[in-house]
């Protein structure tokens, strides 16, 4: 690997330093789980003052989006810059200071798609996490086939009508925003009639229901629309939908695609680790079963492959060639691991495992949770699909 | 951790071998290959010999090319694709490996013979049914300077025609036991040494030795007496590596062949590649090949940059490979149905390289074990 690739060493001592001046050393190693990470949004609160402090000088910094060019609020880093600040704040434990949907899709999207004013009056709120937003993509009748959304903006001179539901709408009950597939077209052929829209959820009409999984509670939401008025601009050239109307679905699947990477790669945070020998030896005896060890063992191989897999991948990414449809079989392969993980591990812990919360924590609440990788971003038969299709070639008739 | 990407020379060595062996050994080569009864085609070898393949893993002093074992994987996987076969793994990439490490000027002559093509190497390790080298029993009973052979070695690939044996024989201590192992470098022709193909499914070169009484010095050894496994353990890393990227290959050339009949073969007024059922299943193999490919890829790198600390790589890549080839195999044969069982269609050769080359050098078992132990559990 060259300087260039791995970011130069200046980099990495430049951001060592900003990391050891700004990021206040209580928590440094504190470790981030849903009550700990920081989403900001209008009705945000801080836990602790040092996690405001932290957010607050990454946000001056433009290093809450360290990648986004500093017009938008960013701090305009390369590829490797942005590499070399996550590398630091690895190294040191320094958390992310923060996290949020506007970050991870909507920020790429408008950046990609957007028009300059759009940016301009979206993106700062973002990095300065005072506007949170979240995703309205699948519909109750629009899982796999999220091209069939139903949800209708009807078009009223100066303003959008905008009726119906959205489902596992993550976070949509603490969102300020949220950005939605709607259909503006209801006769255009399915793919072609929908808009990629940007709405409040202040508005009049927008209400939200938490779902309950069968893994407990969940962030996950049913968001209804009622009669809601979505303006058509929210300022000179800013309009309310991204990118052309009617072409909403060029928008949303570049978002997956950015989506399924990221399952993809959470899957394999979780399996890089040595920790499945380690864990599994502290169980007593379990290794003495002959078909858990074999599991544990094929497990291990493949768990270590797909590693490598991650790593292949993501060097290609960096050298420019891009993942294309590989992001696919990142996504099926690393989900359907991380499923085969939990059952091992469940089977390996036996009656200590199927408390809600017993010696070992929340594993049965974690393994039930992985069911849902393999749907969620696209199931694993959606991924198939696509890597027939595209990869494979293979014809449709 | 070095990239898994293809350097640009690596691409270039792909593309050339591919080249090079679409045409001078497709499939049909090692159907005529068993119709004369040979393992390997000498005139295909020699050629091989002239491109700088045989001194992959050789020094420049020797006249080798000494590209390194991701080079030597590269070749491998492409040696798999069309099922080339030759002496290239024993000879190139084991012989060669455990004779750099020894040095000497006899070591050295060999490894120039190697590299120039003129000598072909054939490793006797395994006398029971499983890869299994530590369990050897094969003796080598003290007699005057030296020590005679008593014996038999089975699934010697390149056995009956190698020029020269590596032995792996039992100078100390008990089967079973690591130490007291010796490793012998003999010519095949020498008194007491009897060879006897056998007739294995995938048409390659594989022999039974027995050994009478073989008379071996001190000159002969290859490492140091009673620590044999360390000699051997590079030259078992590098083969395993090797076959495991060959396996790879042979995997991908089963699914190439295997799409490619997907989108050809038309059933009930369709081609049957529309059919969901068959769509999942190849795209699930193709995930599988992509995996694998990483794991293969690691395994040369690590040899070349940290060789010591090969283990958990190289069994990680023939525990794959082993996996990944026995299902293109197995669903190249199912996806083509009746026509994949003949013996005129090429798919049932890739079966039966495949599970010859899953069982050479240890097996999934054996080499996820390995990963286990590595591991730490």
């Amino acid at each position: 690997m060259t300087d260039a690739q791995a970011g130069t060493s200046g980099d990495h001592t430049r951001f060592a330093k900003w990391i050891a001046d700004n990021c206040p050393d209580t928590l440094l190693g504190m470790p981030i789980d849903d009550n700990t990470i920081v989403w900001g949004g209008r009705n945000w609160v801080f836990q602790r003052d040092d996690q405001r402090i932290w957010m607050e000088r990454a946000r001056d910094a433009g290093l809450t989006a360290p990648r986004w060019p500093t017009e938008y609020g960013g701090a305009g880093l390369t590829r490797e810059e942005e590499k070399a600040f996550r590398e630091e704040m690895n190294r040191v434990g320094a958390p992310t200071p923060l996290e949020s949907f506007g970050l991870w899709m909507l920020g790429p999207a408008l950046l990609e798609f957007g028009t300059e004013a759009q940016k301009k009056h979206f993106l700062p709120p973002i990095t300065r996490g005072e506007i949170r937003w979240c995703q309205g993509y699948s519909e109750p009748g629009a899982g796999s086939d999220l091209a069939n959304v139903q949800t209708k903006a009807e078009d009223m001179g100066d303003h959008w009508l905008v009726n119906g539901q959205k489902i596992w709408t993550s976070y949509a009950d603490k969102a300020d925003w949220i950005f939605a597939l709607v259909r503006t077209d209801r006769d255009a052929p399915k793919h072609l009639g929908i808009s990629f829209m940007l709405i409040d959820m202040n508005s009049p009409g927008v209400t939200t229901r938490p779902i309950r999984l069968i893994s407990g509670k969940s962030p996950f939401c049913e968001t209804f629309f009622d009669n809601v008025k979505v303006p058509k601009s929210y300022g000179e050239d800013i309009s309310s939908i991204v990118g052309t109307q009617n072409r909403g679905w060029d928008v949303a699947k570049h978002l997956l695609t950015h989506e399924r990477e990221m399952i993809g790669g959470g899957a394999r945070g979780l399996l890089g680790g040595r920790a499945l020998g380690t864990f599994l030896n502290s169980l007593d005896g379990v290794l003495d079963d002959p078909v858990t060890r074999s599991e544990a063992m094929q497990l291990e191989v493949d768990s270590l492959a797909f590693a490598l897999t991650m790593e292949r991948y993501k060097d290609q990414a960096k050298s420019g060639r891009g993942v294309g449809n590989a992001s696919a079989m990142l996504k099926y392969y690393g989900t359907e691991l991380n499923k085969r993980r939990y059952e091992l591990l469940m089977s390996a812990t036996g009656s200590e495992g199927v408390e809600w919360d017993g010696p070992h924590g929340p594993l049965a609440p974690e393994w039930l949770r992985t069911k849902a990788n393999s749907i969620e971003g696209g199931t694993s038969e959606v991924m198939l699909d696509i890597i027939a299709k595209r990869v494979l070639e293979l014809p449709s008739k | 951790m070095q990239s898994l990407l293809e350097t640009e020379d690596e691409t270039l060595l792909r593309d050339a071998a591919r080249g090079f062996l679409n045409d001078a050994s497709p499939v049909s080569a090692l159907r005529e290959n068993r119709e004369k009864e040979r393992g390997y085609d000498p005139a295909l070898w020699r050629e091989m010999a002239l491109m700088g393949w045989t001194g992959v893993l050789i020094g420049e002093d020797q006249g080798g090319a000494d590209m390194g074992h991701r080079a030597a994987g590269i070749l491998c996987e492409e040696m798999g694709t069309v099922l080339a076969a030759s002496p290239f793994i024993s000879t190139a990439v084991m012989a060669a490996s455990a004779l750099r490490n020894s040095a000497g000027e006899r070591a050295n002559q060999s490894l120039a013979g190697i590299a120039s093509g003129d000598l072909s190497y054939a490793l006797a390790i395994d006398e029971g049914a499983k890869f299994n080298p530590a369990g050897s029993a094969l003796e080598a009973q003290k007699s005057g300077n030296g020590y005679r052979l008593n014996g038999r070695k089975t699934f010697v690939a390149e056995g009956t025609t190698a020029d020269r044996l590596i032995v792996l024989a039992r100078t100390g201590g008990a089967a079973g036991e690591t130490a007291g192992l010796t490793l012998f470098d003999i010519e095949a022709d020498r008194a007491g040494l009897t060879r006897s193909g056998t007739t294995t499914v995938d048409s390659r070169d594989f022999a039974r030795i027995d050994l009478d009484g073989v008379e071996v010095t001190g000159d002969d050894i290859i490492g140091d007496l009673d620590n044999g496994l360390d000699a051997l353990q590079i030259a078992l890393r590098a083969g395993q590596a090797a076959i495991a990227a060959e396996l790879t290959g042979v995997a991908g050339g089963a699914y190439a062949m295997t799409v490619g009949y997907l989108k050809e073969r038309k059933q009930f007024g369709r081609t049957i590649g529309s059919f969901q059922a068959l769509q999942h299943r190849a795209a699930h193999l193709w995930s599988e090949i992509e995996v694998t490919a990483s794991a293969i890829a690691n395994a040369g790198r690590v040899l070349d940059t940290t060789p010591d600390e090969a283990a958990l790589a190289v069994s990680l890549a023939k525990a794959r490979a082993a996996s990944t080839a026995k299902l293109a195999v197995s669903e190249g044969v199912q996806m083509h149905g009746g026509i994949g069982m003949t013996d005129e269609y090429d798919i049932g050769f890739y079966m039966k390289r495949a599970r010859v080359g899953a069982e050479w050098l240890g097996d999934y078992g054996y080499h996820s074990a390995q990963v286990a132990a590595a591991r730490g559990f």
